[in-house]
């Protein structure tokens, strides 16, 4: 039998979708036979994780911590095979600047961007730079800040009035904030299981001027089409976009890689979530139904994987 | 939002956010007594099912503390309920078929409005000022909702040191809602938490003891004169309305707690239960005044807040371009909480208010709390004056004077 913690909840802002994704990932790995350990990740968790020696850790952690590569660091040290990619890769991901630098670097596509800090603003003028910025943008502008997870703090603005505003309400979150083009178009998440995409979730809000993370986590504002109605060869186009990133990112395991499907048909690259969330209702888990792929399976799969990575760990080669 | 206020439970988190009594106020010696006799005299009565209504020992409890505030009532009258909530949600129960209408202040008690919705009640909010529920704007709103050919089913309104908004309805305003609702033959849910933790002034008459034609649903809690956790408030509404939400509540829980209201019926038999309420007046009206000076030092010159007279809560309102959802989300990383002003409403205004609770912490972390949620706000202040090119706003003076607050402002008056 093997020991498995689940790592949940934390002090990031998604901690409550954190504790959603973690109790349900328990009760499959109960169902599936391990010895389940939950861990609500505090100051106690290195003590915790000694003490249990598990085989396994189940990273269930969305946001600040568990999904930019702090726990799996952590993970690395303590010699713990966990679940999905490596800290190199969660560092790039979590931070969405250095995620579209690296696609833009690649030739994959991504809508125009200008990222900057607090202090490029407070002591460089950076907002000297911002009617720029707006000519070559193009309102609605999506400020958004670089690393937190769902769509907090993710403002539309759209006239140059509301630009100091959102740019603001984004710093709130995170210290590096960036300004997007907005795309017009099809909104969708390819899920991508060890390498393999899954069948792509197209969601669709229901108040097309009103998306934001209340709506994403409210059921019945958004609607979510799971396989998206895409014809084969823009749904390949779909599926090698997100893969190249995915692998670009050198992800492991699973990821979310979220695209804008615009006007042209061409798949805009917004970010890749390295640790999805694993609730009744988020998006990886049901595209891997749609491929006949149940919870249990899916969570199966991510442990033999982890186990399988951890072997390389144990060789002196800790996963970048 | 709700995501954010699950982080503000962390214990290294100075919450601001919650409606907590202290109850670490209460002698644990009163408890252990209080308990004791119950124990010895009521143990098997504790124990059982009790009537729906609610013990006669308890309603008598009721009757005395709604004579403290000069509202006389027939114990028949009265229904007991597992807690206030419970009231709201009989009244919704009873009344609100889908797509009803239900009047409430903007902003409106946070907790109240899950209840509303969760009936698929229409909730129109009415703005209130430093005066309470602008009931211009009622009649208006119900001359609008006539044309409509829609009829609301009830009114809602905390008449007394508001929730969240700190202010207490005029004595005119009262008299003039009490005579729309008997014109109108329009329902009234009067919810009273607090009108006996008065800080300062004399007491207004409740909604119920102006109304001559049973209008006025009244809701009283136990919560907040002596505790939450025994989980016990009250009706006492017209007869016809009682009747439905008793069986309303039978359906619910058959009664509510035998042991809470055992405890209730033996703390009151004490007989000292105003000396406790004397005692938490005097506790909250010093982080009252902990807090209004604590703003007046820490909060930027561009924010306002309300100064009440008594209750739990003030509402404060930052520069318009801020937003306190995000702002939590900035608070939080320094480990303080507030709740933000969206909660207060169903339409998404209250973006740039919050609501601050100084009745659940010491005054220490009151003070702590304000100072740290006045540097978050004073440097998105001075980010946004970086952002647009306006200058930097200069600090208030330090002025810490409960008294003259020069930031006590009348409520913003927002379009209805």
């Amino acid at each position: 039998m093997t020991t498995v913690a689940v790592l949940k909840g934390g002090r990031s802002l998604e901690r409550n979708v954190s504790l959603t994704s973690g109790a349900r990932v328990q009760d499959a790995l109960a169902r599936l036979g391990h010895d389940v350990v939950a861990i609500d990740v505090g100051h106690d968790l290195v003590t915790r994780l000694r003490e249990t020696a598990p085989d396994v850790a189940f990273v269930a952690l969305h946001g600040r911590d568990g999904e930019d590569g702090t726990v799996q660091e952590l993970l690395e040290v303590l010699g713990i095979p966990y679940t999905g990619s490596g800290v190199s890769s969660c560092i790039r991901c979590a931070d969405k600047v250095l995620a579209k630098h690296a696609f833009r670097d690649a030739g994959l596509p991504t809508p125009d961007f200008f990222a900057w800090n607090e202090a490029a603003f407070k002591q460089l003028g950076a907002a000297d730079a911002l009617p720029a910025i707006e000519d070559r943008l193009d309102f609605p502008i999506v400020v958004k800040p670089a690393r937190q997870g769902s769509a907090l703090g993710i403002k539309f603005a759209q006239t140059a009035a509301d630009v100091p505003g959102a740019l603001v309400a984004a710093f709130s979150y995170d210290a590096k904030v960036l300004l997007e083009r907005h795309v017009d178009g099809r909104e969708l998440a390819v899920s991508v299981l060890d390498g393999e995409a899954l069948p792509i979730v197209e969601a669709i809000p229901r108040d097309d001027a009103f998306y934001d993370f209340e709506a994403r986590y409210d059921i019945g504002r958004t609607d979510f089409v799971c396989p998206a109605e895409l014809d084969d060869p823009l749904t390949e186009r779909v599926h090698d976009t997100a893969l190249a990133a995915y692998e670009l990112l050198d992800c492991d395991g699973f990821a979310r890689v979220d695209l804008m499907l615009d006007a042209d048909g061409v798949p805009q690259l917004l970010e890749i979530n390295t640790v999805p969330g694993l609730t009744e209702t988020s998006l990886l888990p049901q595209a891997a139904e749609a491929a006949g792929i149940s919870f249990d399976d899916l969570v199966a799969r991510l442990v033999e994987l982890a186990q399988r990575s951890g072997s390389v760990a144990d060789g002196r080669s800790p996963r970048g | 939002m709700r995501d954010l206020m699950a982080i503000t439970e962390r214990p290294e988190v100075i919450s601001l956010a919650g409606g907590l009594p202290d109850t670490s106020t209460f002698p644990p010696s009163s408890y252990a007594a209080i308990m004791q006799r119950v124990a010895a005299e009521s143990c098997a009565r504790a124990l059982q099912y009790g009537p729906t209504e609610g013990m006669q020992a308890v309603k008598a409890c009721i009757v005395d503390v709604m004579a403290e505030e000069g509202t006389p009532v027939d114990a028949d009258d009265v229904l007991v309920t597992t807690g206030g909530q419970q009231v709201i949600d009989l009244m919704c129960k009873t009344l609100i078929d889908p797509g009803d209408v239900i009047v409430a202040e903007a902003p409106t008690y946070p907790g109240a409005i899950p209840a509303f919705t969760s009936y698929q009640a229409d909730v129109v909010q009415i703005p209130i000022d430093d005066e309470g529920m602008r009931i211009d704007e009622l009649e208006e709103t119900l001359e609008r909702l006539e044309r409509e050919g829609r009829r609301p089913k009830f009114i809602y309104t905390v008449p007394t040191f508001q929730n969240p908004g700190g202010v207490t309805m005029s004595l005119p305003r009262r008299r003039r809602l009490v005579e729309l609702a008997a014109e109108r033959e329009l329902l009234v849910l009067e919810d009273n938490p607090y009108g006996l933790l008065r800080y300062e002034g004399d007491r207004l008459p409740t909604l119920r003891s102006l109304d001559e034609h049973e209008f006025v649903v009244y809701l009283g809690t136990f919560s907040k004169i002596l505790a939450p956790g025994i989980r016990l408030g009250w009706a006492a509404a017209p007869r016809p309305v009682l009747q439905k939400m008793n069986v309303g509540k039978a359906a619910v829980d058959l009664c509510s707690s035998s042991m809470t209201q055992c405890f209730v019926a033996a703390y009151f038999e004490a007989g000292r239960w105003q000396d406790y309420l004397q005692s938490l007046i005097g506790i909250y009206r010093r982080r009252r005044d902990t807090m209004l000076a604590a703003l007046a030092d820490c909060f930027p010159a561009e924010s306002t807040w309300t100064r009440p007279g008594g209750g739990l809560f003030l509402w404060a309102t930052l520069p318009e371009y801020l937003d306190t959802t995000d702002l939590l989300a900035r608070a939080l990383q320094e480990n303080v909480a507030f709740v933000p002003g969206r909660s207060a409403f169903v339409d998404g205004r209250g973006a740039s208010s919050m609501r601050l609770n100084f009745s659940g912490v010491g005054e220490d972390d009151i003070r702590e709390g304000i100072r740290r949620i006045g540097e978050v706000v004073r440097e998105q202040v001075e980010l946004y004056g970086t952002l647009t090119g306006r200058p930097p706003v200069a600090p208030p003076a330090a002025q810490p004077s409960p008294e003259m607050p020069q930031n006590v402002v009348r409520m913003p008056r927002r379009a209805g």
